[in-house]
Parts: C-alpha cells; structure tokens; sequence
C-alpha cells in the first residue's frame, strides 16, 4: 500500500479528477484500520492531511475499512466486492457516516478520488 | 454534390402507440434481424441502447429478430399525457401489462425474451404466467429478489444532480476489467434518465417485483428459462442469481467471470461468447 502523501500527490496532479471536485470545499475523515486521517480539500484540491488525533475533529463524513480491505481496493483489478466503495458498502466491507449529502452530490469524485491510489491510476 | 457511401448499420428505430389501462404510451422501438423475435428489455434506469452490439451482431441476426423498445418514461419513449401529476413507480402489473400489450401490437409470435435487472426479475414472472407464449427466457443479472443496499431517496432530490448520482451508483456494478469505452456509454444512458425515473422502477425491482415465493411454480419443460450473471455484480449478485435458479427446477445458471451488471453493453465482445451458446440451444 503507498503512502497517504504518495496518495495525495497523485489526487493532486490529477487535473480531470480537480476539475469534477472543483465545487468540492469540506473535510473528511478517512480511516485506514486504528488510523484516522482528516483530508481537507478545497476547490478539489486536497490542501492538507492530518493524522486525527483529536475525536472531536471528525469532519463532515467518515469513511473507514480496515487495512486488508483497503489494499485489496487499490489492487490495479481488484476482486469483486473490493472494486468500489459501493460495492463495499453494500458488502458492509466499509462504513459511511456523517452528513453524507456532499458526499453524495459529488459521489463520482470521492469514489475517484479514493480509487486513484490504485497503482495503476496515474 | 459529392458522392458519399453512407455506413448505416443494420438497426431499424420506428415508433408505435399502444394503450393500457385506458393510457397511451408511445414507444420507440429498435430491431434488426430476421427469424425468431428475440424481445430484450433494458434495466432500470437506462434505454434499449444498452441493446445495440446485440441488434447489430449477424451472427445473431441471421437466426434471430432482435428487438428492443425503450419502456415509456425512458429514452425516446415519452411519458404519457399528465405525468407530471405524480411521480413515477413502476409497478409489477403495469411493467408486465406494457410488454404483453408491446408483444400483442408488434404481433410477435413466441418471441424469446431477454431482460437485464429489473428486466431479468419480469422474465421470470413471465416465465410461470406465459409460459405457453414465451419460447424461452433469458435473465441477465436475474434473480426472485434483491436486499437493498441504499437509500433510494438519494436519487432524486433537488440537490443532488439525478444525472449524475445515477451514472456514480451503477458505476459499482460494472466490472473493471470492462473497456473504459463501453463503461462510459453505459454510464452516459444513466446520466440522461428522467428525474426520479431509476427511482421509480427500483420500487418494481427491490420491492414490488419480489418473486422468490413464486419462481418454484415456473415450469420449464413449457418454457426454458436461463439466467446468466456477471461475477462483478454487487446488486444481482452471482449468489443471488444461484439462489434463484436453485428454486427453478430445470433452469441454466451461468457466472460470467470479469463482467458486472450491464453484460451487453459494459463488454458485448464477453458477454457474446455467453449468449451464443444459449441463443443456439434455443434454435435446435
């Protein structure tokens, strides 16, 4: 699994996937098993990542799987049931929680936007 | 002027009206393809575009005369006179009384019918209700019941982009291995449905279109039913297709590895190597 900088650099060179979050401005968690990571992203961009550390720092939605679930997701063809975040939810591999209305409003993104540290999406 | 040969392909789009429960519905329909009318029905949410390698295969319509209409409410078929006075829900009457009125009009004569999703789910009712009109049955993503996974609200609502959100749910059900080309056609059918329509067919296909009570009662010594399921399918899974066919008894299971949801448009070139077979069985 690459590291989460590794992983941002890539969000962040990545013009097409900016430009379809370019209305996205929030924060959110992403939890990789014990390890929360708040990513603030403005216009798109992802501007900073915090290891979370204080609980009540929990942005606007949270998604979570624990490692072994997340590495099979950035698989270059990841097996069935990993191959996206909604098939995971409904596998019940992942959670989702919070005020998921952003989320949804820009579902493509946050489903690219996590996809992209498979190794094969440049 | 200068001269140009013009490519069509073999496809015939026309449109024709019929009536039920006292409604008018005009619809478009597409064909190609001579022989036994092989009828295909499109999943929720999308057009009988999903349809067009098949009505364009030869291989397939040299025996077979493809044809595939868009459902009123989706495509080129309109939504009938005062629509705009409630919101659309497909109910499992309404859904099989439009094909069997389609049928009656297009006067098909023991078409075989293939239905995708929520098309693969009617087949069957079809299977046990018609069983003396129907030659056979082909369920694609088919199964007697599904467990919803989200919350359908989501899809039509004013702030989110029903385009939009449609094309990045179904996007979980195509496989990866499927061509960036085809994934995107698929999803661009989806980003042109009418508000509130995907919704409203998922009432027949989650809830109001259950069949797994029933699906034992088919009999398919009077009307062969196959099923045939993409391995990438989060929604018809291939356990659910492999329940479903367990209730059948006579019925043809298959798995399609590295295929999802929308077999003949996600992959054609795969899903042809798994319908041919099948098609053949049927003309023997």
């Amino acid at each position: 699994m690459q590291s989460i900088e590794t992983w941002i650099v890539k969000i962040n060179s990545n013009k097409r996937l900016i430009e379809k979050g370019r209305w996205v401005n929030l924060t959110f968690t992403f939890g990789i098993g014990q390890n929360d990571y708040l990513l603030e992203i403005i216009e798109g961009k992802v501007i900073s990542t915090t290891k979370r550390t204080i609980l009540t720092r929990s942005g606007t939605f949270k998604i979570h799987g624990e490692k072994i679930v997340w590495e099979k997701h950035w698989l270059n063809i990841p097996p069935r049931d990993y191959h996206d975040i909604f098939a995971m939810l409904a596998k019940k591999l992942i959670i989702i929680d919070g005020d998921l209305t952003p989320f949804m409003q820009n579902l493509q993104y946050f489903k690219d936007l996590i996809a992209s540290n498979r190794q094969s999406i440049k | 002027m200068k001269s140009i040969n013009i490519e069509f392909e073999d496809i015939i789009g026309r449109y024709l009206n019929i009536n039920v429960d006292n409604t008018n519905y005009r619809i478009y329909v597409e064909e190609a393809g001579q022989g036994i009318p092989l009828l295909c029905l499109h999943t929720a949410g999308s057009d009988g575009r999903q349809f067009r390698h098949i009505l364009n295969d030869q291989k397939i319509t040299k025996n077979f005369r493809v044809i595939a209409f868009d459902l009123p409410w989706h495509g080129k078929s309109n939504p009938p006179e005062d629509y705009e006075l409630k919101d659309y829900k497909l109910t499992t009457s309404l859904y099989k009384k439009i094909i069997m009125s389609f049928c009656e009009n297009y006067k098909l004569n023991e078409p075989v019918i293939m239905g995708c999703s929520m098309g693969g789910r009617v087949v069957l009712h079809l299977a046990l209700e018609q069983s003396n009109y129907f030659k056979a049955v082909i369920a694609l993503e088919g199964s007697d019941k599904l467990e919803p996974y989200y919350d359908l609200d989501w899809l039509y609502r004013p702030d989110i982009h029903g385009g939009l959100i449609q094309s990045a749910f179904v996007s979980s059900q195509i496989a990866p291995q499927s061509p960036d080309k085809f994934r995107h056609e698929t999803l661009w059918h989806y980003m042109q449905g009418g508000p509130g329509i995907f919704k409203g067919d998922l009432y027949f296909y989650w809830h109001d279109g259950d069949f797994d009570d029933r699906s034992g009662l088919i009999d398919t010594s009077k009307c062969p039913v196959y099923l045939l399921s993409g391995e990438y399918d989060c929604s018809c899974t291939p356990e659910r297709t492999l329940a479903t066919a367990s209730r059948i008894k006579g019925a043809k299971a298959t798995i399609i590895p590295g295929i999802g949801h929308f077999p003949m448009s996600e992959n054609p070139e795969l899903f042809k190597s798994y319908i041919y077979p099948i098609l053949d069985e049927i003309l023997k």
